[in-house]
């Protein structure tokens, strides 16, 4: 991103990919923000004009940590494996992972955090259960490369994929509640399907899950 | 909060040869070694004027062997003063936007109260009477500036190595009165390794004969050997492996082989002798023990229960944490703790590793990405604030 780019035009001109867009529909003005995987900070920018949310950010990339900063936002250089610990629990009203879940080495216990930090998580991520990974897979016996999972299996930093259903069957084992869930084609656009149907499990490119603990926030 | 400007406080010009101010406070300062300290003056450098609103003020804070010439032609060495790069009109900390302030450390030699300036009891040079300061003294002297400036809440508070333990002693100390904070390159307390090779530089003044234990000044002595020797020493902790390699490799200094005797065969060794050489001309040795003992005792989670978050608890502050990859004296590991309990306390915090062969020196050089992450962070934080957008 140069620096005319998203982050700093003027008020109303941040455009959001249309995943990040649902990500924000699904967070309340005013509140605490945590972004894991926030790239360049595209969807805090947006989060602090449109929504007036006190955002920060943690990104593994340099690059995108400096470009975060550079354009005003609190970013830290860190991954959602090492650095949530730290955290306390309660900090933020919502910590969002967006795309990001399938690159952690314990995407587990970095649920299990998501939830403890934030009294709700917002999580996106590619699922691997869609009709043309299966097909490719079948079809041609390689490891499958589509326009959401663009790398060879050699390069891909994307070491923990998972389907639809696969997602459910977690979240039902650590206890955490879904509380919206909605199922995105390649360009990000809502699906109108049951999320939790072997449909949804076949057709969407993409789900988003809106999550929190099992025990009421008090 | 209202502001309690010390009674009896004289400001003064420094000295015609030096640029500058000088705070003479004669209410003492409560040391922490126990000390009650004063009169004491502070000499400080502003650039930039301060607002109306007094809001657009920063505090910078130097590192082990800086002072407050933090731009301009330095009085003593006539060369650009250390921050050069950053301070001015249109630079990152921009003279024409921000009120910038930077005040020579209590136990300096630069025109603050320290062991090379006058002890009123005896009449004679402090020497080893000087009482030990460490960096909460430092910072509680700096306070007291702050108060007499009418300064209610400074925009921000910067520095680099030792500069960065007063900025996160400042956010601990007085959170309330620093909306920003910019640690770089430091560390919430100093390692073995630290101390160790600050007790090397130290032990190498005090074997130096010319030390006179202390009394050097009152003989008409100096001890420049031992005091150049701990710069040399410390000089090496501030570069990294590659760039020395860079910059010298093995290359031999204006001869073409080997002398087969100890002179500065090699260039890294004069280059290293000239730097203990400039050094002596321009530092006090007894200030160089003193200023090294208050980073040795620096540890804030100490003070605070051990666990370091307990320092910022509940903390407004803005950080911006700074490191560089190849700088081995404050590692970013050292940063990264930094960032952890900041984090711990749920603060505003940012946290940037830039990309050098530099070193611990990188912090002083221009450092496009560092700039870039200073600037933009300083312009967030102006926007918050309110100040006005150039």
């Amino acid at each position: 991103m140069s620096a005319d780019g998203n982050l700093g035009g003027a008020p109303g001109t941040i455009k959001l990919r249309g995943d990040l867009r649902l990500v924000a529909d699904m967070i309340e003005p005013g509140s605490r923000v945590l972004d894991v995987g926030c790239g360049e900070g595209e969807l805090l920018a947006y989060l602090a004009e449109a929504k007036g949310v006190d955002g920060r950010g943690m990104e593994l990339s340099q690059s995108g940590v400096n470009a975060g900063v550079r354009h005003g936002l609190s970013v830290i250089q860190g991954d959602a494996d090492h650095d949530l610990q730290d955290y306390p629990s309660d900090a933020f009203d919502y910590v969002v992972l967006s795309q990001t879940l399938q690159a952690t080495r314990q995407p587990r216990s970095v649920i299990a955090h998501l939830v403890r930090i934030g009294r709700r998580a917002v999580v996106s991520f590619p699922n691997f259960g869609h009709w043309r990974i299966r097909l490719n897979l079948l079809a041609n016996g390689r490891m499958p490369v589509t326009p959401v999972l663009t790398h060879a299996w050699y390069e891909t930093p994307n070491i923990h994929l998972c389907t639809i259903l696969d997602f459910i069957a977690l979240c039902e084992e650590l206890g955490v509640v879904i509380e919206r869930s909605v199922t995105l084609d390649r360009n990000g656009l809502p699906y109108r399907l049951n999320p939790r149907g072997a449909l949804a499990n076949l057709l969407a490119e993409q789900a988003l899950f809106l999550l929190r603990r099992a025990a009421p926030t008090r | 909060m209202t502001i309690s400007i010390p009674s009896a406080a004289r400001e003064t010009a420094l000295a015609p040869d030096r640029p500058g101010f000088r705070l003479v406070v004669a209410e003492a300062l409560a040391l922490d070694c126990g000390v009650a300290l004063g009169p004491y003056t502070i000499a400080y450098q502003t650039y930039g004027r301060l607002n109306a609103e007094r809001s657009n003020a920063i505090l910078i804070c130097h590192a082990l062997t800086g002072d407050q010439y933090v731009a301009g032609t330095h009085p003593v060495t006539g060369k650009p003063g250390w921050w050069e790069t950053l301070v001015g009109p249109g630079k990152v900390l921009d003279t024409e936007r921000y009120f910038l302030i930077c005040a020579n450390v209590l136990g300096g030699c630069m025109g603050s109260t320290g062991p090379m300036e006058t002890n009123p009891a005896t009449s004679m040079p402090w020497g080893l009477a000087f009482p030990v300061i460490t960096v909460a003294d430092m910072v509680r002297a700096q306070q007291k500036l702050i108060d007499h400036l009418g300064i209610e809440s400074l925009f921000c508070v910067i520095g680099g190595s030792m500069g960065g333990m007063q900025v996160l002693q400042w956010a601990a100390a007085f959170p309330e009165r620093v909306f920003a904070a910019v640690p770089i390159a430091t560390a919430a307390r100093h390692s073995a390794q630290n101390i160790a090779f600050h007790e090397v530089g130290r032990q190498a003044i005090m074997a130096d004969p010319q030390w006179c234990q202390g009394n050097y000044l009152e003989r008409g002595e100096r001890p420049a050997r031992g005091l150049a020797v701990a710069r040399m020493a410390a000089h090496i902790t501030y570069l990294s492996e590659q760039a020395l390699h860079r910059k010298f490799g093995r290359n031999l200094q204006d001869r073409s082989a080997l002398t087969y005797g100890f002179d500065a065969d090699f260039q890294v060794e004069n280059y290293l002798r000239h730097q203990g050489i400039t050094f002596v001309e321009r530092f006090d040795a007894n200030s160089y023990l003193y200023i090294t003992r208050a980073c040795d005792y620096f540890d804030l989670a100490a003070e605070h229960g051990g666990q370091l978050a307990n320092a910022f608890r509940g903390i407004k502050t803005r950080f911006c944490s700074i490191s560089f990859t190849s700088d081995w004296l404050y590692p970013t590991s050292e940063n990264r703790a930094i960032v952890h309990a900041l984090n711990a306390a749920a603060a505003n915090v940012s946290f940037v590793e830039i990309e050098t062969d530099k070193g611990h020196d990188a912090f002083l050089l221009e450092e496009p990405e560092f700039f870039a992450t200073l600037r933009g962070f300083l312009d967030g934080c102006a926007r918050h604030r309110g100040l006005d957008q150039r």
